[in-house]
């Protein structure tokens, strides 16, 4: 408050010393107070997860950079935040550095033309192969990672498995099975936890899906965006995510309250054992750990099963980035390429580490996973060993349609059959296509 | 939205001033024309610019970043949009809906509060406070109050043993859920042109009415409704405007869902903007201003000449 006020008198003064005073002041712009201090600023997600550890970064930063000061800007995630940003970006109104998407969501800011290419930073030898993929285009690349890779697949409760002698399922119909056992002999608890209060979780069956269909065609995602009409939403092996969730809803295996559930309800009741299953993105153990820290140890992971063991691979989410905004200039720039650099030292994965808790590999050799990790962490990892991984789609082709949680609502609720609702998908994959002016559509 | 409002703000003054000469001749306007400068620069900017805009960028398949010229291409998608039928049908649905029950509620609600009664002050205040609380807060508000699960409704319902409707949760029952509550929100302001509209009835045609033997019935039939008829159209009018492109309601407690059952034509829009189609959704609201227009102009024409038939 101090710092505002200063400067505040300081303008004022200038102001009644003379116009062109005032005019060279707010020309040099309102973070500079001409002693080597730069106040830059920094954009994440307003929810709880994204602030605490933007605050933890920026805490950070500033002891061991004490010249420079970083504002803290939060906007909501989701299409909105979509929106938000590409409105900022095209009016060259962005925050000097933010927190996004990698892949398909980052494709469709135009990262050519609205962020600083980092390829010639030295962290990004750090990187691996796959997250790198998923932060450049053919011009250059753009972000550094904020956070751990993770999966999307089935989180269990393993108190729950083994009070009714359950295994872990390797095809679908043994994941139906186990979910009719713990219908019939679980005393009340959900079988498959689902949330449509918050549309997004909806789509787990089919995001989650795509390692198995990756795993029967390995071709698939580059055929999808190249739209070839053998890799369509309304033919398997796609189609089988759409297929499970009708079925998984026809056969009554979702919890009583699931139209209006919202992802936190849902992690509390997989956390205390009143749901047995739910398929999330495995990142979201953080709400655990912040609202159950008690029951962290009794989640485990497994992935979504495919119709053969053999298909049967977890599905992999790149972690978000930090981007700067190619507005940003000058000193600001240089304080900005520091900031990003630190969240990828040893002090940000300390950060990291202590705020974000890994739920699944770094993508960066600079962090190394903490003993404490999330136990599922390890469920991921046997995956990774055996080779039994695959990207999710977003990471392998731009095209993502924005309707599909709406669409997965539709049909997890039994109001839209699984054929229509992969072919209303297919639709809005290609309306994404024809806006991206992809070739082909 | 803009699109829809700019010109039927501006026809009003349009057509006064090409009344004024005709009916007074000879009398030149009372202000100089720079006057008129300030005004008509602000509407240029703030309404004619951006609405001939959009006309142009309907046509466009528009990124934010560039502009692509795609013809007609928009409208085609458009119309092809699975969910549009049913935004269509639930757009009139709600429309109607809504128009209707205020037009109910509201005179009932007028002949009562116009009537001797204990604590009219106080009651009419108590209709007309919705209409100044924001949408947005009595989404969120009723949203929690019937949530299926947790809400108090269902609970107290549960407790009485009666069925628990998933209000807004229930694709049959959703869109109903939002109009109940829009005209909750909005049947003060009804009430209010209607209570203008039974004040303003002079009084003799009551007493001569009564002289003559007519009972309260007779005297609702034969003398309120039919003199009420302007306030009538103006409620019928503004609710039918509001609830063919209303949003913030629906949006705030169902968001279109669930899955697009309770989908309107703004809330279709409003999904192609957050997906970053701008030039498809700006095709949408070019249609819906086009729609709003073709179903307002017949209403108020019609009403109208009911009027000046009286």
């Amino acid at each position: 408050m101090s710092h505002v006020s200063k400067r505040a008198v300081a303008v004022v003064a200038v102001a009644a010393m003379s116009g062109l005073a005032l005019a060279a002041c707010s020309a040099g712009g309102g973070g500079d107070s001409g002693d080597g201090a730069v106040e830059i600023s920094y954009l994440t997600q307003s929810d709880d997860n994204n602030t605490n550890q933007a605050k933890a970064l920026i805490e950070a930063f500033e002891a061991a950079n004490p010249d420079i000061t970083v504002k803290l800007e939060t906007q909501p995630g989701g299409t909105e935040g979509d929106n938000l940003m590409k409105t900022k970006l095209s009016t060259g109104s962005m925050e000097d550095v933010f927190h996004y998407n990698s892949g398909s969501l980052l494709q469709a800011l135009n990262p050519d033309q609205t962020l600083v290419n980092l390829s010639d930073e030295e962290w990004v030898s750090d990187l691996t192969d796959d997250f790198k993929a998923v932060v450049s285009t053919d011009n250059g690349l753009y972000g550094a990672p904020w956070g751990a890779s993770f999966a999307g697949a089935v989180m269990y409760n393993k108190t729950v498995y083994e009070d009714l002698g359950l295994e872990i399922p390797t095809t679908w119909d043994e994941f139906i099975a186990n979910s009719e056992k713990i219908k019939a002999e679980g005393n009340g608890v959900a079988p498959i936890l689902q949330s449509y209060g918050d549309t997004w979780t909806s789509q787990l069956f089919v995001l989650g899906d795509f390692a198995n269909v990756t795993a029967q065609d390995p071709e698939w995602a580059e055929q999808y965006t190249a739209n070839d009409p053998n890799a369509k939403y309304v033919d398997e092996p796609a189609f089988a995510g759409f297929a499970n969730q009708q079925e998984a809803f026809d056969k009554g295996l979702f919890n009583e309250d699931f139209p209006s559930m919202t992802n936190a309800q849902a992690m509390e009741a997989l956390a205390t054992g009143a749901g047995a299953q739910y398929p999330m993105l495995t990142a979201t153990i953080a709400t655990i750990i912040q609202n159950n820290p008690d029951n962290v140890a009794d989640i485990g992971v497994f992935a979504l099963p495919a119709a053969n063991a053999d298909d049967t691979a977890i599905t992999i989410w790149q972690p978000n980035a930090i981007y700067i905004s190619k507005a940003t200039e000058g000193d600001k720039l240089d304080a900005a390429k520091k900031f990003v650099e630190f969240a990828n030292s040893s002090e940000g994965c300390d950060v990291q580490n202590a705020t974000a808790a890994p739920a699944g590999p770094y993508v960066t050799t600079a962090c190394t996973i903490p003993d404490d990790a999330p136990a599922l962490v390890d469920d991921i990892q046997a995956y990774f060993d055996s080779g039994k991984t695959g990207s999710a789609l977003e990471f392998l082709s731009p095209i993502k349609g924005p309707n599909l949680e709406n669409i997965t609502v539709a049909v997890g609720s039994g109001i839209t059959p699984a054929e229509e609702g992969a072919a209303q998908y297919d639709d809005d994959v290609k309306k994404q296509a024809q806006q991206l002016g992809l070739e082909g559509w | 939205m803009t699109t829809a409002v700019a010109p039927t703000g501006a026809a009003p003054p349009a057509t006064r001033t090409s009344k004024t000469p005709k009916g007074r001749k000879g009398m030149k306007s009372v202000y100089p024309s720079w006057f008129y400068i300030p005004a008509a620069v602000l509407f240029l900017i703030f309404f004619a610019v951006p609405t001939f805009s959009s006309f142009y960028f309907s046509l466009t398949r528009w990124t934010l970043f560039d502009v692509q010229f795609i013809g007609l291409d928009n409208f085609i998608q458009f119309f092809q949009e699975p969910q549009l039928v049913t935004a269509f049908t639930n757009t009139f649905i709600y429309g109607f809906v809504t128009s209707a029950a205020k037009v109910v509620l509201g005179l009932a609600l007028a002949l009562l509060l116009t009537g001797p009664i204990l604590g009219r002050g106080y009651l009419r205040g108590v209709i007309f406070f919705p209409v100044l609380v924001s949408t947005i807060g009595i989404g969120f508000t009723f949203k929690a109050l019937l949530d299926p699960f947790h809400g108090i409704v269902n609970n107290v319902l549960g407790f009485l043993n009666l069925p628990q409707p998933g209000w807004y949760t229930d694709p049959g029952l959703a869109l109903l859920t939002v109009a109940a509550v829009d005209v909750w929100k909005g049947v003060g302001i009804a009430t209010l042109i209607f209570m203008a509209g039974i004040v303003a009835i002079p009084h003799e045609y009551f007493e001569a009415a009564r002289m003559d033997g007519a009972g309260a019935w007779s005297v609702f039939r034969n003398i309120t409704l039919p003199l009420v008829q302007p306030a009538t159209a103006t409620v019928i009018i503004l609710s039918l405007i509001g609830g063919l492109r209303s949003f913030d309601l629906i949006w705030a407690i169902t968001k279109g869902g669930p899955g697009f059952t309770s989908d309107v034509i703004a809330s279709v829009i409003y999904k192609q903007y957050q997906a970053g189609f701008f030039g498809l959704s700006t095709a949408g609201n070019v249609i819906l201003f086009v729609v709003v227009i073709a179903v307002m102009v017949p209403v108020s024409i019609f009403l109208n000449r009911k009027q000046d038939e009286l």
